[in-house]
Formats: structure tokens, C-alpha cells, sequence
């Protein structure tokens, strides 16, 4: 991969001291590198856009920055002046707050106690609670962003955007402490709002402009050039570069987000040939609208990849689910070798041979204290039966044969599928669905998420022998280059419906920036 | 296959946006007008049931209930259970007994020994607030085993031979009556007014209704939640300890006893009034509430013939009921239910 955007940085010379840097900042996590070498500066009075793709080292940075996450390397230096953050209290009396992607306020308090929370101040004397002088205090806050909420109402009563008013004035409260200008952080603040609210919020980021430093995440980069001064860009865990907003596009962003196109070789580009004559399709969809999706038509052929690609909030996500009968439809019709597929629980979905491989794998993948024997039997429980009861030795045949198979890493099949390696565990949630036999349709939410470089190619080299042997796949991938790598087929979602389709044979497959110009 | 539902299409791809206002106040109102329903409804039944003296009764017994229901509040609103009042109640209940003037020892402290036994009550909720906090056991399990010490004090001090008190000031609790109502009611009347201002004017009782709300956003927030939790569980102990002399009063002697059935009575009288036993919500007026839907219910059914046999397994479902009212409108993902 070439670097080749560096030239584009444009340092301004500061006027003054940054009011946050940041100098090789490395973190590594057991087996990825989150960070690793990142460096960045946050000039006093500016908006500094950051972008980068998921898994770019984003919410690491952000998180070193609050002091949440401690880098291995690296010095972050607040006013010219060398700090280290070990708590978010430490990082708030340095003046650096973030208002948190998932919000951060406590739901049943009231916005006046939320934004002065843990620094009540005169606000409560000796334990007992002065209202007038509490309300006051949040009243000063809402008024420096010219806020009209009530102080009083009770947070879960108010709208998510005027939540995230209530965020950024709690935010504010850090100037309190430090005496200084402060650092505010907005980790993704547009994913959920609505355009208007949108507005509202980027006349707020002007207006902090005034009297702070603002750092602003976004996926959308048509917003990030649109409220920032100046954008950082981060690759791989590393900085690739700065440029200024003027005169820069999207697609200039995006190409340096996703470095060098063209397809790695590590995600085994499909070599089968296949027949002209189009058999029926394995899965049709045909108008399946649920809560976050609407009218959405697909068709998977057997042995066919079929990636869905889409921003946060394209309503792929539900779809998957959807189709797993994991989240409720309202309409639309499904089927599965021209048999109607039940959509109303997962059950059905099961037996008829669709498996799900969830995106939260610690969560909704596996059982975590389990065995690996347990956890790959878990769902075709009559393949380690023999009648009413489990026979142990049938299962433990049918688990070695599978880990063999597979080549999963693990002392014996009576480990704890915690102790594995993310790579191993995930090929164990796959092989839950491959036990039984009749696997017909995978469903793979983000199924490489968090695995580093070596256990994605054994997850991509296993996706693409299943559907060399005939299963059908819909694969919601953790970035473009995966999808656009491993994918027959490639359907773009936008705002709940499909946007297009875009063909994606080898040899012949689409740039990122082909994708990109439907996704948005 | 979903049926296909044209009229929610244009719903379809709104993403639900919650406007829990009316809904709260709506279940917030809930409690209060069953309690007005079925008073009226018992009322209108039977002629004993609406008399002056019947309505005294019932708030006479709803007294140590009350006081119980008010410490445990505060630990249900931070999302921990609490099953440790019978067991502080009979320690308290006994200590109290042995401390006023009775007929096991030459002690005569009266209100002194009244507030050691309460404070032997905080004490027992310390250790527990303490267990938590710092050994990490569940509430669950340390106020459990926090009953059992209790148990195992008052066995101790009872000593084979019950200890009657002859102490005038706590016999007449039970007894002396003012405006129609003993004592004790008015004394629980008082816990609970007091339980209400900690609640809404100080940092303790707002802290323990975050902690169930979000406790992590506590700690994002720079508050250091476990001292709160340590004086939230000291607090519930302190109003057990105070029920358990409530009881002594009633009862002229002190019994191991003393608190049996108010852990899981506390427990429903405040979820039957709105409390959620997964915190953040509800309150010690909710509370109040519940306890007094209970006492109605327990006397109504008495006073219109029904067998008190009846009445355990009736509080049970209403206990059950109550919890699937409050739930079902949280809907979470997968609906994983423990």
C-alpha cells in the first residue's frame, strides 16, 4: 500500500500554542493494533473534522483523549504542556470532554442534574439539594449554547437531539475546572439525528468555535466538510494525513480513508465458473419492509456471496436480522427454494436451514463460559442426540471432526469458548450452523469484526469454500474492500431501501468510490 | 410469514422515537387509582369495610410496613434487592426488648435503648451495603446472609425466655391514639414524609435513583458510587431496625419472629406501587401507595368473607401481576428475561 497522500497535508502555521496535541500515540490490543502512530493537532478555536473507516482507530484516539484508554506510546500534550490522562475526571480537569456516540446522560435525573452531575457545586450544600441554585447552574450552561430546554424536565422525556444539547452543556461545564478553553469531542453526534436537527447542531459547533476547540467524527464526509476547518484522516490505526476543507470533495476523503484500491489477494477472489442459465434463486425477498427498512427486494443464488453495503443507519443491520426472523416485519414476502420462509422467530428460520452469524459475537455468538463442544452444538442439537438424550460420544466425534475441519485452535473440545483466540471462537459459531447438514443460507453480520489479518483470511477462505459448496450467503461486511473482495454481488442500501445493486465478478469488480456515490 | 399491513407503511421507516412522558405519568397514576378503585369497590360491598373504625384498622396495621417498605425503597430504586429486613427486624426486635425496661434484665434506657436498636438495624445494613461494595457479592446473596446473622443475634439474645417489656413510653406506641390513629401510624407517617425529602432533596436519595438508572454514567461523570450504596443500604437498615421495635410495641415482648413475611411483603408493596426491581424508577410516595393497595386489599377481602388462608397466595399473584404490568411495555432486544 502506498502512502501517497502525504503530500496533501497543508500545515497552517499555529497563530499559538495547539490547544491539544497528540504525538505518537500507540495502543495494541492482543493481536490488533488499534493505534499506531498517531499523531494530531487541534489548533485553538478550530473544528478538526476526523475520518477514517471503521476499525481505523477512531474511538481508540478518542478514547486515549478522555482518558479512558491508556496508549502504550505517546505523548498527548494539552496547551504545549505534557499530560497524562488516566481518568475522564483528569481529562475534564485538562478541559477535554466528548459527548459519547451512545449518550452518556442518566435517564430518569433531570437536565439540570445531568449536566452538572459529579460537579455539583453550590448546587448541593452538605448533601442536601438546592433546586434554585441547581437549575441556575444548568440554565448557565444551556445558555452559552442558547438552549431553550427546560432544566427540570426529565432527560428521557426530551428528544435525542435535545439530549445531545444536554451532552454538549455538560460538556461545557469542564471550562469550570480547567479556567480554560475547552476541548470538546463529538464521537459520530449526526448518526441519529434527523436533517433539521442536523442544522442545529452545526450552527452549535459553529457557536462552541468561538470559545473552544471542537473535534468532530463523523461517517459522513459531505458533513465533515461541511462544518470543519480542517479534517485528519487515520488509516489502519496510523495518520495518513491532514487537508484543509477548502476546495476538498468526498471523494478526495474517501481515497485517503481507504488507501490503495483493488482487491487484496486475501479474500480469495471466487474462481468457480458458473453456468450461464440462472437457476431459480435460493432466497427471494420480494417488498419486506420492517422498522428501519422498507420495500427491499434481493434474490441469493446457491454459492452465491451477496454483500449488503450501506451506511450506519441503512437499515441493513435489521435487515439481516430480519431475515433470521430476529426482528419484526411488517410486510413483504420471503422465500427460501420457493418454500415461504416464517419470519415470525428464529426457530423456524433454523429449521429451515438459515443460520445467522451476529456482529456482537460476545454477546449474541456464543456462551462464552461454555465448552466449544457445547457451543457448536448448541442450535442442531439432534446431531449429538442420539433419541431424547445427548450421547456424548456422538458429539464428541461430530465436534472433533468440525474442529479438524476447520483447523479451529483449541487445547480440547471441553474449552471454554472464551479462551479462544476471536478467530477460533468465530469459526466455532460458524461451525453451529454447518453441524447439522442442511445449511442453506448463511446470514453474516459483520463476521470478521475485531479478528486480526491472519484469522479474516481463514474466515474468508471458510465463506468461500462454503459457497463453492453450494450455500448461498448474505454478507454484511465490516468495510467496502471485504465486501467488494469477497462478494458476487454487491446490493447498496440508503435510508432503509435498496439504492442499487452493482455486479461483482472477478476480475471485473467496482471501486470503493463506485459504492460510495450510492451509499450517501 | 407477516401479513402484509399497507396502513403502516408510512410508520415503516420512521425510527421509533420514544415519548415516555404521558406513558410515565399514565403509569404513575396506576397504582393510586387501583388503590381508589378497590377501596371504593370494597366500600361499596360491604357496610364494615366503609365503617371509621375498619379504615383506622387498616391504617393502623399498614404502620410497620410502611416504615419497612420505606428503607427498602431506596435499595430497590438503585436496582439492588434487599432480603434482609426479617432478619434485622428480629435482631432489632429483641435488642429493643432487652434494652427498655423488661423483665429479663435490670435495663431501663427507653429512648436510648430504642435508638441503640435502630442503630444496631443501620449497623446490620452497613455490613451488607459493605459486602457489596467492596467483596463484590450480589445483593441478593449478602442480604441474605445479613437476615441470617439477624436471626442468629435475636436467637442469641432471646435466650430461651421471652423477654417482656413493661417500658410505658413503647407499650403506649401501640396503644395511645391521636386524631383516631395509634402511635405508630403516625410515627410511620413521619418515615415516610421524611423518606420523601431524602428522596427529592438530597444527594444520597438522588444518587440512589441514578445508580439505577445508569450507574456507568456515574462513573463517566467522575461520582465514586460505592459510598452512596454503603449509606443507601445503612439507611434501609436503620428504618428495618425501627420497624423491629414497632413490632416489640405491638407485641409488648420481643420475638425472634418479630420480622417474619415483612422482606417479601416490603418487596411487593413497593412494586405493586411503581417501583421497578430493576431501578431508576418509583419512589417512597409510590411506595406508600402499594402499601396501602396491600393493607385494603388484605382487609377488604377479610371483611367481605373471604378465608385468610386465601391471602399468601393472593399477594403472590398480585406481586406477579404487578411486575408484568410494569414490564411489558420494555421491549429490549431478544427479550432475554432472568
Amino acid at each position: 500500500m502506498s502512502i501517497d497522500f502525504d503530500k496533501q497535508v497543508e500545515r497552517t502555521a499555529p497563530a499559538r500554542v495547539p490547544a491539544l496535541e497528540v504525538r505518537g500515540l500507540v495502543k495494541h490490543y492482543p493481536g490488533v493494533k488499534a493505534l499506531d502512530g498517531v499523531d494530531l493537532v487541534v489548533h485553538q478555536h478550530e473544528v478538526l473534522g476526523l475520518a477514517g473507516e471503521n476499525g481505523a482507530g477512531k474511538s481508540t484516539l478518542l478514547k486515549t483523549l478522555v482518558g479512558l484508554v491508556k496508549p502504550d506510546h505517546g505523548e498527548i500534550y494539552v496547551r504545549g504542556e505534557r499530560v497524562r490522562l488516566r481518568s475522564i475526571v483528569e481529562a475534564a480537569d485538562h478541559g477535554i470532554g466528548m459527548v459519547f456516540q451512545e449518550q452518556s446522560l442518566v435517564p430518569n435525573l433531570t437536565a439540570a442534574e445531568n449536566i452538572v452531575l459529579g460537579s455539583e457545586g453550590p448546587g448541593v450544600r452538605r448533601g442536601i439539594y438546592r433546586w434554585d441554585a441547581m437549575r441556575r447552574l444548568a440554565q448557565e450552561q444551556l445558555d452559552k449554547i442558547a438552549s431553550h430546554i427546560d432544566p427540570l424536565a426529565r432527560t428521557d422525556t426530551l428528544s435525542f437531539a435535545d439530549r445531545q444539547m444536554v451532552e454538549i452543556a455538560k460538556v461545557l461545564r469542564i471550562e469550570q475546572r480547567s479556567q480554560h478553553p475547552p476541548v470538546v469531542i463529538l464521537d459520530e453526534p449526526t448518526s441519529v439525528l434527523e436533517s433539521k436537527e442536523i442544522e442545529t447542531l452545526f450552527t452549535q459547533v459553529r457557536r462552541l468555535r468561538e470559545f473552544a476547540s471542537v473535534v468532530f467524527v463523523s461517517h459522513r464526509l459531505d458533513e465533515i466538510l461541511d462544518v470543519c476547518d480542517r479534517v485528519a484522516v487515520l488509516r489502519n490505526g496510523e495518520s495518513v494525513g491532514e487537508v484543509q476543507v477548502a476546495g476538498t470533495v468526498p471523494a478526495d476523503l474517501h481515497r485517503m480513508m481507504i488507501g490503495s484500491t483493488g482487491s487484496d489477494d486475501h479474500y480469495h477472489d471466487n474462481v468457480v465458473e458458473r453456468s450461464d442459465e440462472a437457476p431459480a434463486p435460493r432466497l427471494t425477498v420480494r417488498r419486506l419492509s420492517g422498522r428501519t427498512f422498507r420495500d427491499v427486494d434481493l434474490d441469493v443464488h446457491a454459492g452465491e456471496i451477496v454483500a449488503v453495503v450501506g451506511v450506519h443507519g441503512s437499515g441493513r443491520e435489521d435487515l439481516c436480522r430480519a431475515l433470521f426472523g430476529a426482528e419484526p416485519t411488517t410486510a413483504g414476502e420471503v422465500t427460501l427454494d420457493g418454500k415461504p420462509l416464517d419470519l415470525s422467530g428464529t426457530r423456524a428460520a433454523c429449521a429451515a436451514g438459515v443460520g445467522y452469524v451476529p456482529a456482537e459475537r460476545k454477546v449474541e455468538g456464543m456462551v462464552g463460559p461454555m465448552s466449544v463442544a457445547d457451543n457448536m452444538t448448541l442450535t442442531k442439537q439432534k446431531a449429538r442426540c442420539s433419541g431424547p438424550l445427548v450421547s456424548p460420544r456422538k458429539q464428541a466425534s461430530l465436534v472433533d471432526r468440525w474442529i479438524d475441519r476447520l483447523s479451529i485452535r483449541t487445547p480440547n473440545r471441553g474449552t471454554a469458548i472464551q479462551r479462544l483466540s476471536g478467530g477460533n471462537q468465530q469459526k466455532v459459531v460458524l461451525a453451529r450452523w454447518l453441524v447439522g447438514g442442511d445449511i442453506r443460507l448463511l446470514l453474516l453480520d459483520h463476521p470478521t469484526r475485531g479478528l486480526d489479518i491472519g484469522a479474516r483470511s481463514e474466515v474468508y477462505r471458510l465463506m468461500r469454500e462454503l459457497s463453492n459448496n453450494g450455500v448461498a450467503t448474505v454478507l454484511l461486511a465490516d468495510s467496502l474492500e471485504e465486501a467488494i473482495g469477497l462478494a458476487d454481488r454487491i446490493v447498496v442500501m440508503s435510508d432503509g431501501r435498496v439504492a442499487t445493486e452493482v455486479a461483482c465478478p472477478a476480475g471485473a469488480k467496482p471501486t470503493p468510490l463506485d459504492l460510495v456515490k450510492e451509499m450517501v | 410469514m407477516t401479513p402484509p399491513a399497507e396502513d403502516t407503511e408510512d410508520t415503516a421507516v420512521v425510527a421509533a422515537r420514544p415519548r415516555p412522558r404521558r406513558a410515565v405519568s399514565f403509569r404513575d397514576a396506576g397504582p393510586t387509582a387501583a388503590l381508589l378503585v378497590i377501596f371504593v369497590g370494597f366500600a361499596a360491598w360491604s357496610s364494615q369495610f366503609r365503617s371509621i373504625d375498619n379504615v383506622q384498622n387498616i391504617m393502623d396495621a399498614a404502620a410497620v410496613l410502611a416504615v419497612v417498605t420505606c428503607g427498602i425503597t431506596f435499595v430497590l430504586m438503585m436496582g439492588s434487592i434487599d432480603l434482609s429486613a426479617a432478619g434485622v427486624m428480629g435482631a432489632s426486635a429483641l435488642a429493643v426488648a432487652l434494652l427498655v425496661e423488661n423483665n429479663r434484665n435490670g435495663n431501663d434506657l427507653g429512648l436510648l435503648g430504642i435508638a441503640l436498636a435502630v442503630l444496631l438495624g443501620a449497623a446490620l445494613g452497613a455490613v451488607s451495603g459493605l459486602a457489596l461494595v467492596l467483596l463484590k457479592v450480589p445483593s441478593f446473596m449478602t442480604t441474605l446472609g445479613v437476615s441470617a446473622i439477624g436471626l442468629g443475634l435475636a436467637t442469641l439474645m432471646f435466650g430461651g425466655v421471652q423477654p417482656n417489656i413493661s417500658d410505658k413510653m413503647l407499650e403506649s406506641w401501640a396503644t395511645e391514639r391521636i386524631l383516631g390513629f395509634t402511635y405508630l401510624t403516625w410515627i410511620a407517617a413521619g418515615c415516610v414524609l421524611v423518606g420523601w425529602l431524602i428522596q427529592r432533596y438530597t444527594r444520597l436519595g438522588r444518587y440512589a435513583f441514578a445508580i439505577g438508572g445508569a450507574e456507568e454514567v456515574l462513573a463517566l461523570s467522575g461520582v465514586k458510587v460505592a459510598p452512596y450504596k454503603v449509606a443507601v443500604f445503612t439507611f434501609a437498615g436503620a428504618f428495618y431496625g425501627l420497624g423491629g421495635v414497632m413490632v416489640t410495641s405491638q407485641l409488648g415482648a420481643g420475638l425472634v419472629q418479630a420480622g417474619e413475611g415483612y422482606d417479601f411483603s416490603a418487596i411487593t408493596a413497593a412494586v405493586v406501587g411503581g417501583t421497578l426491581l430493576t431501578g431508576g424508577r418509583g419512589g417512597v410516595l409510590h411506595s406508600a401507595i402499594g402499601v396501602l393497595l396491600i393493607m385494603v386489599l388484605t382487609n377488604g377481602l377479610v371483611q367481605v368473607g373471604v378465608s385468610p388462608y386465601w391471602q399468601g397466595g393472593v399477594q403472590g399473584l398480585i406481586v406477579v401481576a404487578a411486575v408484568a404490568a410494569a414490564v411489558i411495555p420494555q421491549r429490549r432486544r431478544n427479550q432475554v428475561v432472568k
